[in-house]
C-alpha cells in the first residue's frame, strides 16, 4: 500500500488499519472510554456520525492534528467502533457515503496540486491501488483508458457520462480532476462501507454505552417502511432501491417513481418518506412537488412516463414480463 | 425450398468445402469457442465444440450445412447451455450491412416477391399480378451498395484507430458473404469488456446520445459557448467539418447555432446521427454471446463466401467471394432484373429455363428466384 504520512491519513483515514494505528500510537480502545482527555474524541466521533447521517460532510481542522494526538484520525477510528457497536447498517451506509464525499474533495485537490508533485502522485496511486484505475496526468487534465472509463461510467444515468459526450483520443478519455474522482464515487463509498462492515466488532467499551444507545435511537428515524414492491416493475424497484441506499436518483427517476405510485393510488403522504434518504431531501419541497404531480395543488395531473421514455433515461431494466407493455403501469397486468 | 434444390445446393456447397479446406479454419483457441450450423430448411444447431480444423472439415462433410457459425466469445465450457458456459472474453465485432445504409430500395437492383400470389417482379409499390402490397424485397448484386458500405467501413476504421486507440493490425475486415462487412478487432484491450460497455462503444461510433454541452454549447451562459474547431480530435472535429463545411464558415454557422438555441441544437445533433454517425448494427456489437458466420464458409443467402478482405479498395465481392465453379447447369428462373457475377451479366429471365454457370444458378437459387430442373 501507499506510504502515508499523518497529513494523508487525516484526509483518507479509511486507509489506516484501525487497531494497528491506535496501538502504534500507544493507545488502547478502553482508554477512550475512561480517560477524561480522550473523552472529547469520542464526543467528536459521535458528532462525525451525526453530521454524516444528516448528509453533511464533516469539516476538517488540520491544525487539530498534531502527530502525537491526531484528533481527526482518532475520531474517524472511534466513529467506526461506535457504528460497529450500534450495529446500525443505515448509519454505516450514511457514514461511508459522507466520508467518501469528504475523501473525494481531498483527492480532487491533491490531483490538482501543482506545487507539490508528491501529492498528485499519491492520489494517482490511491486511485490505482483502490480501484485499479490507471490515471495519467497531462498538461490540461487527466486521461484514463476507455475500457477503464466504461467500467465505471456505465453505472451512471446522466447523459454527460456517455462515452459519446467525452473527449476520446487514442484509446483514452480526457477528464478533469473533478470528473476523475467523481468516476469512482460509488466505489469509494463501497470501499469504505465494506471496510467498516468487515472489521471485527469489539465488545462494549465502558464509557461508550450512551453514545451507542443514542445511535440506535437515531437509526430508527431513518428506517424506511418500504412500500409493497412485489408486483412493481424493475424500473420502479430500482428507483426505490437507489433511494433507500441514500444515493442520488436523477430528477427523471423521481418523477417516474412519484407518478407511478400516485397512479397506483398511493397518497402523497405515503410516498414522501421514500425520498427522505435522498442526499438533498427537503420535506417541504418534496411534499409540494408531489402535490404538484398529483394535481391536488396544481391543475394538471401527470402521467407515468412510457417505457420508451424511461428507457431513454437509462432507468429501464427490463425483464421478460416487460416485453408486452409500453408503460410501467401495465406491468404485471394479466391480459384478457 | 424444394427437396431437389436442397440436394443440389448441399452437393454444391459440399464440393466447394471439399475443394477449399484451405479457406476453412477454426479460429484461435478453438476449444473455447462455440460452433453452430444450420441445414437447408432446418433449425439452428448450437453449443457445438470443435477442437481442430479436422473436426470442422468433418462436420462440413457429414452434415452438409447451409451455414456455419462460430462464437467470437471464448468460454470455459463452450458446449454447455449458455448460462453455464462461463464467458471469458470475446473479440469485439462490428457489422456494417448495405440494408442498414439504404434510404430506399435501389430501383434497378431490387425485386419484389408477393406474399399473396408468389409473383416475382421488378420494384413496384404493389404486386402487378394481384395488387397486393404484402411484398418482400430482395436486392441482387449492386455495386453502389458495396461502394457505400466500403466507405462506411473506412470511416469506422478511422474511429477505431484514432479515437479508440486500436492497433491498425488488429482490425480485420471480412466480407459477410451477402452485402456487408464484419469488422473484427482482436487482441485488444476491449476483449474482456462486457455487453453494456460494448453498447456504449456502439453508441459512440454511431454518434448516439450526444448533448450540446459536449460540443461547447453552454445552456445558461450562451455567449461563453465555444463550438468545436476543424482541427479538434474525435467527434468534435468531425462535427465541425460537417457543420461548417469550410473553415471560413465557422463564425457564421456558430452564430446561427447559438441564436437557434439549445433545444434546436440538440435536435440537430440527433439528426446528425444519420449523416455522420457510422451505421453499424449495435445489436451485433453488444451481444457477447452471438455466433457469427465462420470465415471461409458460404452464406446461403447468396452462395457467396464470407472471406477475409486484404485490400478493401480493390475488393470486388462479386468476383473475389464467388468460388462456385462455372459448369453450365439448367435452371428455371424468374428474374425480372439484371445482375452480374464474376464480371458476367445475367438476366433478365422471364420464367424460363436457361443454362447458366453454376455460380449464377446457385446465386439465384439462394435468392429464391430459381429452381433446378
Ligand atoms: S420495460 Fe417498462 S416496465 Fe419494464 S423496466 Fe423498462 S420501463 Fe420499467
Ligand atoms: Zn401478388
Ligand atoms: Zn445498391
Amino acid at each position: 500500500m501507499v506510504n502515508l504520512g499523518n497529513d494523508e491519513i487525516v484526509k483518507y483515514p479509511f486507509l489506516a488499519e484501525a487497531g494497528k494505528y491506535l496501538s502504534d500510537k500507544g493507545f488502547s480502545l478502553e482508554q477512550f472510554g475512561t480517560d477524561p482527555d480522550l473523552k472529547k474524541i469520542v464526543e467528536n466521533a459521535f458528532e462525525r456520525i451525526i453530521t454524516a447521517s444528516e448528509g453533511r460532510i464533516f469539516k476538517s481542522d488540520f491544525s487539530s492534528n498534531n502527530s502525537a494526538l491526531p484528533l481527526e484520525i482518532f475520531s474517524f477510528l472511534i466513529a467506526v467502533i461506535l457504528l460497529k457497536l450500534s450495529g446500525m447498517n443505515t448509519l454505516i451506509r450514511r457514514f461511508s457515503l459522507a466520508e467518501a464525499r469528504r475523501a473525494e474533495k481531498f483527492l480532487e485537490k491533491d490531483l490538482m496540486n501543482y506545487q507539490d508533485a508528491t501529492k498528485t502522485k499519491l492520489s494517482l496511486q490511491i486511485l490505482e491501488e483502490l480501484f485499479s484505475m490507471t490515471v495519467e496526468k497531462t498538461d490540461k487534465g487527466f486521461t484514463i483508458l476507455v475500457r477503464d472509463y466504461l467500467k465505471h461510467s456505465i453505472n451512471f444515468y446522466e447523459r454527460e457520462w456517455k462515452l459519446i459526450n467525452r473527449k476520446v483520443v487514442n484509446g483514452k478519455v480526457h477528464l478533469t480532476s473533478h470528473e476523475t474522482v467523481r468516476l469512482v464515487r460509488k466505489e469509494l463509498d463501497r470501499h469504505i462501507y465494506t471496510k467498516i462492515n468487515s472489521s471485527s466488532s469489539p465488545d462494549m467499551i465502558i464509557g461508550f454505552e450512551t453514545y451507542v444507545d443514542k445511535l440506535k435511537q437515531l437509526a430508527k428515524k431513518f428506517e424506511v417502511k418500504t412500500v409493497e414492491s412485489k408486483e412493481f416493475p424493475p424500473c420502479i424497484k430500482h428507483a426505490i432501491e437507489v433511494l433507500e441506499k441514500g444515493e442520488n436518483l436523477p430528477h427523471s427517476g423521481r418523477f417516474m417513481l412519484a407518478t407511478f405510485l400516485l397512479n397506483k393510488g398511493q397518497t402523497v403522504e405515503q410516498i414522501a418518506p421514500l425520498f427522505k434518504n435522498a442526499p438533498d431531501y427537503n420535506p417541504k419541497v418534496t411534499i409540494y412537488q408531489l402535490n404538484q404531480l398529483s394535481g391536488v395543488s396544481g391543475t394538471t395531473e401527470y402521467k407515468c412516463p412510457s417505457c420508451e421514455k424511461v428507457k431513454s433515461q437509462n432507468l429501464c431494466f427490463p425483464v421478460p414480463a416487460c416485453d408486452t407493455i409500453i408503460n410501467p403501469l401495465q406491468f404485471g397486468r394479466k391480459r384478457v | 425450398m424444394n427437396a431437389k434444390d436442397v440436394t443440389f445446393l448441399e452437393d454444391t456447397f459440399k464440393k466447394f468445402y471439399f475443394e477449399h479446406f484451405d479457406l476453412l479454419h477454426v479460429p484461435d483457441n478453438p476449444n473455447q469457442r462455440e460452433f453452430g450450423y444450420q441445414k437447408f430448411n432446418g433449425g439452428m444447431n448450437r453449443h457445438i465444440s470443435l477442437k481442430s480444423d479436422k473436426d470442422l472439415h468433418l462436420l462440413l462433410m457429414q452434415n452438409k450445412p447451409s451455414d456455419v457459425y462460430c462464437s467470437n466469445a471464448r468460454y470455459m465450457f463452450p458446449n454447455l447451455p449458455m448460462a453455464e458456459k462461463d464467458w471469458q472474453n470475446a473479440e469485439i465485432i462490428f457489422d456494417i450491412d448495405a440494408k442498414d445504409l439504404r434510404k430506399e430500395h435501389p430501383k434497378d437492383n431490387t425485386l419484389i416477391k408477393c406474399s399473396d400470389c408468389n409473383e416475382i417482379s421488378s420494384l413496384n409499390e404493389s404486386c402487378p399480378n394481384c395488387q397486393s402490397t404484402k411484398l418482400s424485397f430482395t436486392t441482387l448484386t449492386c455495386n453502389d451498395c458495396i461502394k457505400s458500405t466500403k466507405d462506411e467501413v473506412v470511416k469506422l476504421k478511422q474511429i477505431l484507430t484514432d479515437d479508440l486507440g486500436i492497433d491498425q493490425q488488429n482490425i480485420k475486415i471480412f466480407f459477410s458473404g451477402n452485402e456487408g462487412f464484419h469488422i473484427y478487432v482482436s487482441k485488444s484491450e476491449y476483449d474482456d469488456v462486457g455487453s453494456k460497455e460494448r453498447a456504449e462503444i456502439a453508441d459512440y461510433i454511431m454518434f448516439r446520445g450526444s448533448i450540446p454541452e459536449t460540443f461547447g454549447f453552454r445552456k445558461f451562459n450562451m455567449n461563453k459557448s465555444s463550438l468545436p474547431k476543424f482541427e479538434d480530435d474525435g467527434w468534435g472535429g468531425r462535427l465541425a467539418k460537417h457543420l461548417y463545411g469550410t473553415k471560413s464558415n465557422r463564425p457564421k454557422i456558430l452564430q446561427e447555432v447559438l441564436s437557434g438555441g439549445y433545444t434546436l441544437f440538440q435536435k440537430r445533433l440527433e439528426d446528425f446521427r444519420d449523416s455522420i454517425g457510422i451505421k453499424i448494427d449495435p445489436n451485433v456489437t453488444q451481444d457477447i454471446h452471438r455466433i457469427f458466420r465462420l470465415p471461409g464458409s458460404i452464406n446461403s443467402k447468396s452462395g457467396l463466401t464470407k472471406i477475409f478482405v486484404e485490400d478493401l479498395k480493390k475488393f470486388d465481392p462479386y468476383v473475389d467471394a464467388c468460388f462456385i465453379d462455372d459448369e453450365e447447369v439448367e435452371v428455371v428462373t424468374n428474374c425480372p432484373i439484371e445482375f452480374s457475377l464474376k464480371k458476367k451479366k445475367f438476366g433478365p429471365f422471364n420464367n424460363e429455363q436457361v443454362s447458366v454457370p453454376k455460380f449464377a444458378a446457385v446465386y439465384m437459387m439462394c435468392k429464391g428466384i430459381a429452381s433446378s430442373v
